[in-house]
């Protein structure tokens, strides 16, 4: 039984929360645990028996590190990786759609979809037992989290049979409670799913010929016949139609919108590297530094014997960490420098970046309320009431801190030389 | 007794027989520090010569005494130690503890015997005269012809600096009962021609709150370097004017000053960076810790990468958890924090 799975990796529009870091790179590629965003997918595709290819799916241009990132991991996982560039902006089903062929190609049955933009445990084995086991094996599967209920109105909402699962109502984002189960952003696919799509744009075309002018006065894409939503076109038509089921998983989730959230789902795949990749995670060993908890450094970093680092600290490629240096809670990109004693909390130091001795670099985490099980983490926006919310501090690419002072709960734009101390700001 | 609000953390457990506490380990400077760090709100009474004066364990005497322009009622104890102060009918010391300079004793005693009055009085300039109350006396006497509150019109330039030297005879004018001596007792004098003032020589500071004690303490520690340099610390880590008692350990690594005064016993870690700051006895400062413009009390444990700035008070035997930032946090003694303080405010 030939399997597939696609990416949704988006655009360069997209990611907006993500800014400043996803200037730098794309944000699937953005290192979460020490590894690009999506290789945590593509590692869960690549166990699944009979899974023979993956397409990365987006509207970015065709890019370097990009490539490189995909001859890589061909490499490494031993399977086909190839990216499906849009030329617009066709939506989560769009594309799909648009390269129907090129997923069916090799005569695939069935096809998982996933947003880059979440981590997970990713169950696909689950999923696919789990159809096998209710026996409609032509059917489709939404992998489901449950939610708490006020945080479940930010979610695509599930409401499903509770004996057999079939999804029987579906809303995305709704503005009123409709259920605590809610759309984790992972598919099971059969290629009837092309019909659903299909029959979503041809309602569409017929639209446009009755509004001609929408089409013309378009230029973002979004009234293009071809731009079609999963979510709100799609699931939402195949509610009760017994296509649709929902398989709930209780394993970790969380989305990655903001950069913040690329802290706390570090710190989830950090907890899963001790089941899963025991060799990425460091070791208190003799003439190293001081561990505490998940903490992953990439094999060319320089870290000082006295520095101690951890809980969920991710150090990347040739990074320099200094004498006496603290480290909790943070990802350290590739190149940047923490000179002797400084102290770096619930933060992420931007590629190349430097940080002065006893300087102290410090954001306020956003972490979900850790005395209820279903809380998520909040995508925040940047301002609540006119005023920047604390939130993790970031520091974009080269920019450097000078000794002793201290950057509380700001963003600093790419490439600045900070004089100064600053608190709650973004520095442009 | 009571403090003045201001000053509460380091004072508010400390008794007076507490004084011992001292950081500096110069006489002249422990004597001055004693002063300031205990915060003895009472007047500093100490009868006979200046050399005794000195040496003196600390006052007996104490009474809440606000300083400044709030209500002052500092001769009420002096007419209570009545027995004690005339006894041998030498004339004596008056001290207000929250002030620092060079301490003229010597010199004022002398100043004090040559005119013969009742009373001298050391006055200090200031650059706006229109904020205090000015003294005004006679160019070559020095003899205080009048007080003025806050002038509008330029009169002087010459403030009370809050150090006195009384013959016996003072005690006459007091009587037992909470008496201003700037407002009720000093005018009177001047009256009578019986007060003088004596111009102080280099620096003062009202040290009276925390941001004005560690300015204060730069100026004592500048005035230290001109004077006695071999006090000051020196060797690798150590810049500018750094003052650090024998017994206190300083670890690897560490940047201490500019204006730093270390006590006894105090145990600074590997890594720290501290300036502008007074640490007092048996504190610890544990390693990789940045702390600037801080008053760190007795016996106090600053954790592991603690940041603590901009006019940070801990009262005696705080602890501060690890990796925290102190900004103007203003501690009582014995509390424990374990969360930062990113905004000025008082901890109780
Ligand atoms: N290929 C492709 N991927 C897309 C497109 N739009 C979104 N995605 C990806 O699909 C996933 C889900 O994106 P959205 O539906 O925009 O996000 P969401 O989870 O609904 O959250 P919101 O941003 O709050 O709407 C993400 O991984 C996106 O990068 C698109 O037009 N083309
Ligand atoms: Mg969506």
């Amino acid at each position: 039984m030939p399997l597939k799975a696609v990416i949704l990796i988006g655009g360069p529009q997209k990611g907006t929360r993500f800014r400043p870091l996803s200037f730098e790179v794309p944000k699937p590629l953005f290192p979460v645990a020490g590894v690009p965003m999506v290789q945590h997918h593509i590692e869960a595709c690549a166990k699944v028996p009979g899974l023979k290819e993956i397409l990365l799916m987006g509207f970015y241009q065709p890019h370097e590190a990009l490539s490189r990132f995909l001859a890589a991991a061909q490499q490494e996982f031993k399977i086909p990786i190839r990216y499906l560039q849009e030329y617009a902006a066709l939506g989560t089903a769009g594309g799909i759609y648009h390269f129907r062929d090129q997923i069916l190609a090799g005569g695939a049955d069935a096809f998982f979809v996933l947003n880059a933009d979440v981590c997970s445990e990713f169950p696909l084995q689950e999923m696919l037992d789990f159809r096998q086991q209710h026996g409609d094996t032509d059917s489709f599967v939404i992998l489901g989290t449950t939610a708490n209920r006020t945080q479940a109105l930010n979610y695509g909402c599930i409401v499903a049979n509770a004996d057999t699962q079939e999804v029987q109502h579906y809303v995305e984002k709704p503005s009123t409670f409709v259920s605590e189960i809610i759309n984790c952003g992972i598919y099971l696919f059969t290629p009837a799913i092309f019909q659903h799509i299909g029959q979503v744009f041809q309602r569409n075309q017929q639209e446009l010929a009755l509004c001609p002018y929408l089409g013309e006065e378009s230029s973002n894409g979004w009234q293009r016949a071809e731009v079609i939503r999963l979510e709100q076109d799609v699931f939402t038509a195949l509610a009760g139609s017994g296509k649709l089921y929902v398989y709930k998983t209780d394993g970790f989730w969380s989305q990655i919108k903001s950069a913040g959230s690329a802290i706390y789902a570090s710190r989830l795949y950090l907890n899963q590297y001790s089941q899963s990749h025991p060799e990425r995670l460091a070791q208190n060993k003799p003439g190293g530094p001081i561990i505490r908890g998940n903490v992953y450094i990439h094999p060319t970093a320089s870290v000082d014997s006295t520095a101690v680092l951890g809980p969920n600290v991710s150090i990347g490629e040739g990074v320099t960490v200094g004498a006496g240096v603290r480290i909790r809670e943070s990802i350290i990109l590739h190149g940047a420098s923490l000179h002797d004693h400084t102290c770096v909390l619930n933060t992420i130091v931007g590629w190349d970046s430097t940080i002065g001795r006893w300087a102290r670099v410090e954001g306020t985490p956003s972490d979900p309320n850790p005395n209820d099980p279903y809380a998520k983490i909040d995508s925040e926006t940047l301002f609540r009431d006119g005023r920047l919310t604390p939130s993790i501090t970031i520091l974009g690419c080269s920019v450097t801190i000078p000794a002793e002072v201290v950057i509380l709960n700001s963003i600093v734009l790419p490439h600045k030389e900070l004089s100064r101390s600053y608190k709650n700001q973004i520095i442009l | 007794a009571t403090c003045p609000r201001r000053w509460r953390p380091p004072c508010a457990s400390r008794s007076s027989g507490s004084a011992s506490a001292s950081p500096c380990p110069t006489r002249r400077s422990r004597w001055a520090q004693r002063l300031s760090d205990s915060r003895r709100p009472g007047a500093v009474v100490a009868p006979g010569t200046p050399r005794r004066a000195q040496a003196a364990p600390g006052p007996r005497l104490g009474c809440p005494r606000p300083r400044g322009d709030t209500d002052s009622r500092a001769a009420g104890p002096l007419a209570l130690a009545r027995d004690l102060l005339a006894e041998g009918g030498e004339p004596f010391f008056v001290l207000n503890s929250d002030v620092i300079c060079e301490f003229p004793f010597a010199a004022l005693a002398r100043f004090h015997r040559q005119h013969g009055g009742e009373g001298s009085i050391v006055v200090t300039r200031v650059e706006e005269p229109a904020k205090y109350g000015v003294v005004v006396s006679e160019p070559d006497s020095g003899r205080i012809c009048r007080f003025v509150e806050k002038p509008r019109v330029f009169v002087s330039n010459k403030i009370n600096a809050g150090l006195y030297i009384f013959s016996p005879g003072i005690l006459q004018r007091i009587q037992l009962r909470p008496t201003s001596i700037e407002k009720e007792i000093f005018p009177a004098m001047a009256q009578d021609g019986q007060l003088y003032a004596m111009e102080l020589q280099g620096f003062w500071m009202d040290i009276g709150q925390p941001k004005d004690f560690l300015t204060g303490m730069c100026m004592y520690l500048q005035a230290l370097r001109a004077q006695h340099p071999e006090k000051l610390h020196s060797g690798p880590g150590v810049v500018g004017n750094v003052l650090v008692d024998p017994s206190a350990k300083i670890g690897a690594n560490c940047v201490i000053g500019p204006n730093v005064t270390i006590g006894a016993g105090v145990v600074v870690e590997d890594g720290v960076r501290i300036k502008r700051c007074t640490v007092l006895q048996g504190a610890r400062i544990r390693s990789h810790s940045w702390l600037e413009s801080c008053i760190v009390g007795w016996s106090c444990s600053v954790g592991q990468w603690v940041r603590m700035e901009n006019v940070t008070v801990l009262g005696e035997d705080v602890i501060v958890n690890d990796e925290l930032y102190l900004n103007g946090a203003n501690v009582l003694p014995h509390k424990s924090i374990a969360e930062s303080v990113p905004e000025p405010r008082i901890i109780m």
